[in-house]
């Protein structure tokens, strides 16, 4: 068997930037670095919340290209009681320079730039949007500035976050694109592990033959340090021939089984018994579960982007068309080749390993030789697909995820200033989206009240204006947040929750007298904080809109679907999907 | 000097908070002046939440390296090799105005009660386990039932790549650190007789280098992790044994990973946690919401998850337990039979220097001087020293607490 040998080793430590990002490309290599550094994030605020300048923050350490902050206000000394990144000697100075240079010193590879204008101003110019790759929306935020955004965003395929940091709670959704594939999910190395035992290829049986002949015979060494996973195809070929060729298949039966390897162990030897049978028995109930297709990998074969290819299909559909005929013609995924350690003997180990990799090699190159074949049907062979994408995607496959991105649509209000949201009718498309809303409101541990209460701030503080009114300024689009003074609070509760319960009625026809009371605490709580941001919460959410943009901007690690809910009162997080069917009119 | 006035102006976001009551607020709750002026008063110690680098307990004594540029926002490149605690206090105080710091660059074991009493929370992002239990341990020893205010709420975080933890403890009262060990397994040892006869894998070649190899070629000197020389030779030499067993994957990054044993930390981790602390520490000083009760599980890298829950406490724990174990002797063994027997017990393994007393009276001091004093009763029977039912106090600088046992007579 022959191993390909690293090349000698060159005496040159890490790079400077190899240095300086160690522990994140531990996480998502240089790979993910590179698209950290392509990406260009926008960030549009015009109120009170540092949540936007944190999340921006915990970007710019790890290296993004670009920023751009666009805020129209100017520094008030409240300011620096939430934001770190405003000092109290530049009141009166515009926020986005400020911040802006203030973020910049953090990371000198990274380019900062900013806007001191009112977002509603600039999106006149058409292009205004086009150079950004990722865009941060910070409530408030006029419902004009967030329709024009969102729907630029939408149709663009450039991932946007809509975000809010109220006192204790905060929140945030993601609008991904339509199609939105990740091949690095990054699963749990233990539980995810391959290895075919019930139905080995050719090689794998004949080292399993020659590597347990003589099994009983053998030294208390030798029979110390047969691999495992050898041991267990050679207990299963007896087990087959007693039990017309089917392996062990019931909780039962692999008791049984287990037992059969159990016995097999010496235990009169020095050690009083073997590792390497202890790690075989250990691995008999999670490693002869037959290989089955996961739910995400099914409705990727039998999304309409896979079936159909085109001349211009994203790389992501090809290789994945190419896997499903491997499939079809196989009936299991191309083997990933990867082996857990195991008691062995090193040069057993190896072979085992060459054994597994071999096969990963001949399988990926099956992919591939079908990817070039439609490669050329579609006449596409100028680009062709790189051959450490296609291995790369076949030794993830079992993993991979599709996302599908929903528009974001915005509560509208009627002529009475009343909301207008979605609701079920049978047998409608967003049928299933308000069915899990309503199991969502019937649970007590859910934040989806919260939520609610969210959509009502908003609602309550937009004045719906067209974009060309010419606005001053973001305050004229806005009324003041409720509870934003002490005589305005009971008021502003009784307004926040008015309407507040009245989206509630759209999506709930029971008796909602229980969700209309932890509606109603949420409320008082939202409008006791009066528009203000706790930096506390807002760090926190930074934080976590950060971890999200990473994941979307890497295309690694498995992102949120699409709402974050969280709650700094309990410390609990709820993510639900948002669908757009909770908001169409009817 | 700016006027009170002014310098509240800029609170009026959290003004809010604290002047008014909530839906959720505890009934003692008084909003307001009064709720004001207590977090001004408020004291807090912060063992770095900043750091998370370094495995040696003196984590204070830490200075800026290149790598920590990443992630941590109060450094910037001409801070590097300039201690932590300095460069943050002064930047954080810089950017607050009318906030105090005072740092302290310094072993945290080096500082006794009454430096510890004069703080009302202590906030903790220790990266070793040992600190940890040190820190929770005094806590907990200091807590007097007649005095409330030697209760110090301990609030701790820690990551690890998009996952985290934050954990309030009430010493004595709730769940401590040492009730949560379990919590924090550590990894499993690779078997010295695979580094030293059969490896399998590129850190199996690493951990060789690293454990055998340094011994043997370079016995003299002191291994230094931070010293890209040591690496690199570290790193040549699991490469070499790598392609003697067929082994791929040896690389300077995972030589250095395995070696420092490196945890793959991020700026938004680290963001999520320190906040989730300081918002535990602010409703606890403030008492505008109730705390979390007692422990919440941060998980990012599959969308976004967190799992809170009280875990509870454990009786039978060492720290904060109250309960003497009663301990099975044989009262024919020597006091030093004894000593070797403790060590390879489950409670009391890795003792290193233990020393023995019972009521008062010493029994084995491993002190100098004492030592000479006490050493005759290393070859008596236990049986002579200690009398049925009687307890014996074992304290050791491997064990965060004394442990006390009632001694019993197996017959
Ligand atoms: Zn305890």
């Amino acid at each position: 068997m022959e191993t390909t040998l690293p090349a000698p080793p060159h005496i040159q430590g890490p790079s400077s930037k190899e240095k300086k990002y160690d522990r994140q490309l531990r996480l998502w290599a240089a790979s993910g670095q590179a698209s950290l550094e392509d990406a260009h994030v926008l960030l549009v605020q015009a109120g009170p919340s540092a949540v936007g300048i944190e999340a921006l923050k915990n970007l710019i350490l790890p290296g993004v290209g670009q920023y751009t902050i666009v805020d129209p206000c100017e520094v008030m000394e409240e300011d620096a009681g939430v934001n770190f990144f405003v000092e109290e000697d530049c009141v009166g100075q515009p926020r986005a320079k400020v911040s802006c240079e203030m973020l910049q010193e953090l990371n000198p590879d990274v380019k900062g730039r900013y806007i001191a204008q009112p977002v509603e101003a600039l999106l006149r110019d058409p292009e205004f949007l086009s150079p950004y790759t990722l865009i941060l929306l910070v409530s408030p935020i006029s419902s004009l500035a967030l329709k024009t955004i969102a729907t630029y965003a939408w149709e663009q395929h450039v991932p946007l976050f809509h975000i809010h940091s109220l006192g204790f709670y905060s929140h945030f959704t993601v609008c991904l694109p339509p199609s939105f594939p990740v091949v690095e999910t990054h699963p749990d190395p233990t539980t995810t592990t391959d290895l075919r035992l019930t139905n080995p290829w050719p090689e794998l049986s004949a080292l399993a033959k020659e590597k347990t002949d003589g099994l009983e015979r053998m030294n208390d060494h030798d029979h110390g340090h047969v691999p495992c996973v050898l041991l267990l195809l050679h207990y299963l070929e007896a087990w087959k021939q007693k039990n017309d060729g089917r392996v062990p298949a019931t909780y039962r039966e692999k008791q049984d089984f287990r037992k059969a390897v159990e016995r097999g162990a010496r235990i009169y030897n020095a050690e009083g018994g073997e590792e390497n049978y202890e790690e075989a028995a250990k691995a008999v109930l999670k490693s002869l579960n037959p290989t089955t297709l996961s739910r995400h990998l099914r409705e990727i074969f039998q999304a309409k982007e896979c079936t159909t290819l085109t001349k211009d299909s994203p790389r992501f559909w090809v290789i994945a068309s190419a896997i499903k005929t491997f499939e079809s013609r196989h009936h299991v995924l191309p083997l990933p080749g990867s082996v857990p350690d195991m008691k062995a003997k090193s040069a057993d180990y190896i072979r085992l390993q060459n054994v597994y990799k071999a096969k990963a090699r001949r399988d990926a190159a099956e992919v591939l030789a079908t990817v070039r074949a439609q490669e050329q049907a579609l006449g596409r062979t100028d680009n062709p697909i790189s051959e450490a994408e296609v291995e790369n995607f076949c030794k993830e496959a079992a993993f991979v995820r599709l996302f599908r991105g929903e528009p974001l649509q915005v509560v509208s209000i009627d002529g009475n200033g009343n909301p207008i949201v979605g609701h079920e009718e049978p047998g409608s498309e967003c049928s299933d989206g308000l069915k899990s809303i309503r199991l969502a409101l019937e649970d007590t541990e859910s934040l989806m009240p919260l939520y609610i209460t969210f959509l009502a701030y908003d609602v309550f503080t937009n004045r719906d204006v067209p974009l060309d009114s010419d606005p001053a300024g973001a305050s004229t689009l806005l009324h003041p947040a409720p509870g934003h003074a002490d005589s305005s609070v009971h008021g502003d509760e009784h307004k926040l929750l008015r309407i507040a319960l009245s989206i509630l009625s759209h999506w709930y026809t029971g008796d909602s007298s229980e969700i209309g009371s932890r509606i109603s605490d949420f409320v008082r709580e939202i409008v006791r904080f009066g528009g203000g941001d706790l930096h506390n919460i807002s760090a926190l959410t930074g934080g976590m809109v950060a971890q999200e943009a990473i994941k979307v901007i890497t295309r690694q690690y498995v992102p949120a679907d699409n709402t974050v809910v969280f709650d700094g009162i309990r410390s609990k997080v709820w993510v639900f999907r948002r669908t757009a069917g909770m908001f169409r009119r009817r | 000097m700016p006027s009170l006035e002014r310098s509240r102006k800029r609170w009026r976001h959290l003004d809010n908070v604290l002047g008014r009551t909530g839906p959720f607020t505890d009934e003692t709750f008084v909003p307001g002046l009064e709720t004001i002026q207590a977090l001004e008063r408020n004291k807090i110690l912060f063992a770095p939440l900043l750091s998370r680098d370094c495995l040696s307990p003196n984590v204070w004594k830490n200075t800026i390296d290149v790598s920590n540029l990443n992630r941590q926002f109060l450094f910037r490149e001409a801070d590097i090799g300039k201690p932590k605690a300095v460069v943050a206090a002064n930047f954080v105080k810089k950017r607050v105005g009318g906030v105090k710091i005072t740092p302290y660059y310094g072993a945290i074991q080096d500082k006794d009660e009454d430096y510890y009493m004069q703080f009302q929370q202590v906030i903790c992002g220790l990266d070793s386990i040992e600190a940890r239990r040190w820190i929770n341990a005094t806590l907990v020893n200091m807590v007097d039932p007649d005095n409330i205010e030697s209760l110090k709420p301990l609030i701790d975080g820690g990551t690890e790549g998009f996952k985290g933890q934050s954990r309030v403890i009430l010493p004595t009262l709730s769940s401590c650190i040492e009730c949560q060990l379990d919590m924090h397994a550590p990894r499993a040892a690779v078997p010295l007789c695979t580094l030293a006869t059969i490896p399998r894998q590129p850190e199996h070649c690493i951990e060789w280098a690293n454990v055998i190899a340094w011994e043997e070629e370079r016995k003299g000197d002191t291994l230094d992790t931070d010293d890209p020389e040591h690496i690199t030779w570290l790193y040549q030499k699991a490469l070499k044994r790598a392609m003697d067993f067929n082994i791929s994957g040896v690389t300077y990054s995972l030589t250095q990973g395995v070696v420092k044993n490196i945890i793959p930390a991020i700026a938004s981790t680290n963001a999520i946690i320190a906040a989730s602390c300081c918002n535990e520490a602010f409703k606890i000083a403030t008492n505008t919401n109730p705390y979390l009760s007692n422990y919440m599980m941060y998980s990012g890298d599959d969308s976004v998850y967190t799992y809170t829950f009280e875990h509870e406490r454990k009786a039978d724990c060492p720290v904060c337990g109250n309960l003497i174990k009663d301990l099975w002797v044989d009262g024919s063994w020597t006091l030093s039979e004894f000593i070797e027997w403790m060590k390879e017990q489950p409670d009391t393994q890795g003792l290193k220097r233990p020393s023995l007393s019972k009521s008062g009276k010493s029994l084995y001091i491993q002190v100098s001087g004492l030592e000479e004093q006490t050493r005759p009763n290393l070859d008596k029977k236990l049986s002579e020293l200690v009398s049925e039912g009687e307890e014996v106090v074992v304290s050791d600088q491997a064990l965060p607490v004394d442990l006390r046992f009632n001694f019993i007579f197996k017959k």
